[in-house]
């Protein structure tokens, strides 16, 4: 394989650029709030200009390669070394992530959750992006783990401390969940290590060695790294956490975790899984499949059944997350294009329907549905905004919804050879059910939320100036005061989401073409 | 320096008396620990009582003194120095340990000062006892002999019997020393009947000769395998191995907690350090013996330690049974030391996992010791809320048990990557299941790491009462030392693993 070894220092700068931040802040008395959101997001800001920079430096007529490229030695004894590089599979999730930070912490500006303590909070934001951006540039499977696992920590953190009633919970299901996972993942590796021969960790070395292990074993070892990651994306039957997580987690942490964290595993089996095992892959194609369009309307019916706007959007993930692992699954280059098209659309949309709800719950106090309604009335641009992604998340043309569903669900028409056809045009159809189910719950909680007459609850002039009788006596009362409409920092954070979501449906060749050739290049050994 | 007598005698019987060489430089850690427990001693009797806080500066010091020479050893060079018939060796293998016994001890002096000095105890004996007792651990690394072996155990052991006591006027003290004593008595006396069946059988009692002699019939006698056991038993006590492990939780709740943390790491480590040496360079025939007998110990230890940990609600007492389950992992390696391949990566593991368990171990204790400065208190939700008002302590904690728990890119997860790795190299059915049950292990033990986090960070105050903790300075120093090793060492495991090499070991055998 060959490597394009140019600016070998920009992917290490950009990863490693939050450390800088986070040791300034370190030193900064906690009183002193200002000046730490200051330079949180001042490092937020320069990490996203080294992406910009990585953007324009970045070859895209051969994207099929790894650039950037840079190896060192790191841990010598057991064969493992400082390998990063990007390719276009790696690249738009690599920038992603530093986008979603930055607009996370304008979010965060004014709305720290209780109990408050906005140094903490940003430095756990800026060593979370160090892992994720770290995550996608990791050329090494040990480096992709540590940097896997320093996810782990900020995230728990953020839910258990910053998150709802039931915080510690969910924030403990999520924890276990992903050290079992990871667990498996780990012995995985070593195995794939120790079966081509104890020679080297690195990625793209396992890619060239990994068909020399015996079928049977292929087998296993993928079953390892399928759990570490299933439980990562989330799949059914290991979606059981993320409800619990994202309910409970922070705006903030819904968006980041949404957005980048749920990628992590899907890039996982993208980036690692397929490519070194990939007749393993043909032989657990069907069961990712099978339990991918599970997922899709496991998701759906479990959105119908929700009475909480969170929880509701937490089970459209399980169910958008199941067609990208469907077009996995497919293993041909239009169903992985259309996964990664999927990962990063999902992250822009439904990182925007966390948005949304976290302002709700912000102005109205809760996220019952049924206590929630005429929204359009109260606050015209908050319920225009929800209608604009509730359309995009149930995959409307025109928006980027739509290009990682619909060609996921064409490319399980004709599924790599030596996949059952009858089997995946099977799960086509049941999964283009599951579409219109996704515009069901979707309207309909567009519907119950945004139409109707504001409900008299919270039928304050929303000023905050006139009063009810009964307000004082009552506490939900109190939350007319806070009902107003998007505010500027809100703006500032959503307007690039919302911009995305229109260019990328009007114009998705604009992120295809930074996949296609490195997709087509690791699709190639299946024959189509 | 016995084993030095114990061949003087066998020269003089011979008749014809040559002075045995002595490598004094290969000597000078020992040496300035000998000469500084006099310095101690001398200090004590002649300064006030006001001034006695003098020791624990002179003791720390000495300490530090005597890692010079072990710096300048391992930077002249790698060969072996071998001294009293290869019955004493200083080697690359013994160097790093010596330099980790007396690395730990520094740190435990600094955790001792204000301790020590506030509980007005006996300062002078106190830090005598306790260099005493690092000498001790210092010469075990070296010691390629059983009775030096010996010597060097009963020299670690016995001041430890009286350090675990010192707070005399608390009965749990008094119960701590007693129990450890007599447990610890009853561990030798088993050991000392293994190595004299050894004596019997084989005519010697020098390591490389035994491991010669042993099994030299090419099948194993009853004796033998009665004698190689009992031995490993008697170490297994010392690193606190289920089923040799009731003495631990008691002792460490009621010793100082400055010497829990030394026993906890540093008498730990020694007792590996005798395993180590025992299996690598004595037993190495005996393969069939200590590796069942080590796996059955290894995964006792680690399930039976986390699952006591997980029910435990004082903290000293959850971090003594984690102790327990990570000494498991730590043998875990030693299960399949004799199968081919993993022979160099199981002793390399070991080696590693006592460094990086001695930063992270001996860091919980301090800032268990910084808290419960203020909380007075053991139990673990007296940490409640610690991150909202000392948010330095609590991220150290939170950093040391995630450290312990094996999250990257903590030190601890190289340690255990490394003893799941030598394991898997065996490439066996003894080495696949211990690593099964060693990886479901490891997921259980982050229950009980968990849970300290999530008082720091998530519980309320205790009584509300926040006013600032005032750590100082000794207990800051050793925060800062073990935290940075415990950073340092994942990020960068390069820096550690290149330690332990067998050849660095086994190098003797061939002398």
């Amino acid at each position: 394989m060959e490597f394009i070894r140019d600016q070998n220092w920009l992917l290490s700068l950009g990863t490693f650029l939050p450390l800088a931040g986070v040791l300034f802040m370190l030193f900064i008395p906690k009183k002193n709030e200002l000046l730490q959101k200051q330079i949180a997001l001042g490092t937020a800001l320069a990490t996203l200009g080294v992406g910009i920079y990585t953007l324009t430096q970045f070859d895209y007529g051969k994207s099929a390669k790894l650039q950037f490229f840079a190896s060192t030695e790191w841990i010598p004894v057991i064969k493992s070394g400082y390998t990063i590089g990007l390719d276009g599979i790696s690249l738009p999730m690599y920038v992603l992530s530093m986008i979603i930070t930055v607009l996370v912490m304008i979010y965060s500006w004014q709305h720290i959750p209780s109990p408050g303590n906005p140094k903490a909070f940003f430095i756990l934001m800026l060593v979370l992006q160090v892992g994720m951006a770290g995550t996608f540039v990791a050329q090494d499977l040990i480096l992709f783990f540590v940097f896997f696992e320093i996810v782990l920590l900020p995230m728990y953190f953020m839910i258990g401390v910053w998150g709802g009633e039931n915080r510690q919970y969910a924030s403990l299901k999520f924890f276990l969940y992903t050290m079992f996972g990871s667990a498996l993942m780990l012995v995985a590796f070593l195995a794939l290590f120790y079966k081509t021969g104890a020679q080297s960790f690195s990625i793209p070395y396992l890619i060239e060695h990994g068909g020399s292990i015996a079928k049977n074993t292929a087998i296993w070892i993928f079953a390892g790294m399928f759990v570490g990651f299933a439980v990562k994306v989330p799949m059914f039957p290991f979606h059981t956490w993320l409800p619990d997580a994202h309910t409970q987690a922070p705006t903030a942490g819904s968006v980041l975790l949404a957005a980048i964290l749920l990628k992590l595993g899907t890039y996982g089996f993208i980036r690692i899984a397929i490519p070194i095992l990939p007749q393993a892959a043909l032989k657990w194609a069907p069961a990712i499949g099978i339990l991918a369009v599970i997922g899709i309307i496991y998701g759906a019916l479990g959105c119908l059944a929700q009475t909480d706007m969170k929880r509701l959007i937490a089970f459209s993930s399980v169910a958008h997350m199941g067609f990208v692992m469907l077009g996995i699954s497919t293993l041909t280059a239009t169903g992985i294009n259309a996964a990664l098209f999927g990962m990063v659309a999902h992250g822009l949309i439904t990182g925007m329907l966390f948005f949304v709800a976290g302002s709700v719950k912000e102005r109205y106090h809760t996220l019952e549905i049924k206590r929630l309604s005429g929204m359009l009335l109260q606050m015209p641009k908050m319920g225009w905004i929800l209608g604009f992604c509730a359309m995009a998340s149930l995959g409307l043309p025109g928006l980027a919804g739509f290009w990682g569903e619909f060609p996921a669900i064409l490319a399980t028409y004709s599924p790599a050879p030596g996949l059952s056809v009858e089997l995946f045009r099977t799960l086509m159809v049941i999964a283009a059910i599951g579409t219109v189910l996704a515009a069901g719950y979707l309207l309909w909680l567009f519907q119950r939320t945004a139409f109707g007459n504001v409900s008299p609850e919270f039928a304050g002039n929303g000023n905050g100036h006139a009063h009810s009788v009964g307000a004082a006596a009552n506490d939900e009362h109190h939350g007319t005061d806070d009902i107003h409409d998007v505010n500027i920092f809100e703006w500032l954070a959503w307007t690039p989401l919302l911009v995305a979501i229109v260019v990328f449906g009007i114009y998705p060749q604009l992120m295809f073409k930074v996949f296609d050739p490195a997709v087509t290049e690791m699709v190639k050994v299946f024959g189509k | 320096m016995i084993a030095a007598v114990s061949h003087l005698g066998t020269v003089l019987a011979a008749g014809d008396f040559t002075s045995p060489r002595v490598d004094y430089h290969a000597l000078a850690p020992e040496i300035v620990l000998a000469a500084g427990i006099c310095a101690v001693l001398l200090i004590d009797l002649f300064v006030g009582e006001g001034r006695r806080w003098i020791t624990s500066t002179v003791a720390g010091f000495v300490l530090l003194g005597a890692v010079i020479p072990v710096f300048t050893l391992g930077v002249i060079g790698s060969d072996i120095r071998s001294m009293f018939d290869g019955r004493y060796v200083v080697d690359q293998f013994s160097l790093v340990l010596k330099a980790l016994f007396l690395l730990v001890g520094y740190v435990v002096v600094l955790l001792s000062t204000n301790e020590i000095e506030e509980g007005g105890y006996y300062q002078g004996e106190y830090y005598v006892l306790l260099l005493s007792s690092v000498l001790g651990m210092v010469m075990m690394s070296s010691a390629r002999d059983l009775v030096s072996i010996f010597v060097a155990l009963e020299f670690l052991s016995i001041p430890a019997y009286m350090l675990a006591a010192w707070r005399k006027r608390d009965a749990k003290s008094n119960e701590a020393g007693v129990k450890y004593y007599l447990l610890g008595v009853f561990a030798s006396a088993i050991m000392l009947y293994g190595m004299s069946l050894l004596y019997g059988i084989t005519g010697t009692t020098k390591l490389t000769e035994l491991g010669a002699k042993i099994t030299a019939t090419g099948h194993f006698r009853g004796a033998e395998a009665l004698a190689v056991v009992f031995v490993l038993v008697g170490f297994a006590f010392k690193v606190s191995a289920v089923p040799f492990h009731t003495w631990a939780p008691d002792t460490y709740e009621g010793a100082p907690t400055p010497i829990t943390a030394f026993l906890s790491v540093a008498s730990k480590a020694a007792g590996f350090v005798a395993l180590v040496t025992l299996i690598y360079v004595a037993f190495p025939q005996a393969k069939d013996v200590y590796q069942p007998f080590v796996w059955v110990i290894s995964v006792a230890s680690m399930t039976v330690g986390n699952l006591l940990a997980l029910r435990q609600t004082n903290i000293v007492r959850m971090l003594a049974y984690s102790g327990i389950s990570q000494a498991g992992f730590i043998l875990m390696p030693l299960a399949v030391a004799g199968t081919g391949d993993s022979a160099e990566s199981s002793l390399r593991a070991v080696v590693v996992y006592l460094i990086i368990y001695a930063a992270m171990n001996l860091g919980a204790f301090a800032v268990v010791i910084a808290v419960s400065r203020k909380t007075r208190s053991g139990e673990i939700t007296s940490f409640g809320g610690l991150f909202s008002y000392a948010p330095g302590l609590g991220v150290l904690m939170t950093i040391f048990m995630a450290s312990l728990a094996g999250i990257p890119p903590l030190g601890g997860w190289f340690a255990k990557f490394g003893a799941f790795k030598a394991v898997l190299e065996a490439g066996n059915g003894w080495g696949y299941s211990i690593a099964i049950i060693g990886a479901v292990n490891a997921v259980i033990a982050t229950a009980y790491y968990i849970t300290v986090m999530r008082e720091i960070w998530m519980k309320p105050v205790p009584d509300g009462d926040i006013t600032p903790i005032r750590t100082p300075g000794a207990v800051q120093a050793a925060l800062v030392i073990t935290a940075a090793a415990t950073i340092v060492f994942g990020v960068l495991p390069g820096l550690v693993s290149r330690y332990g090499n067998l050849t660095d070991l086994t190098g003797a055998f061939g002398r």
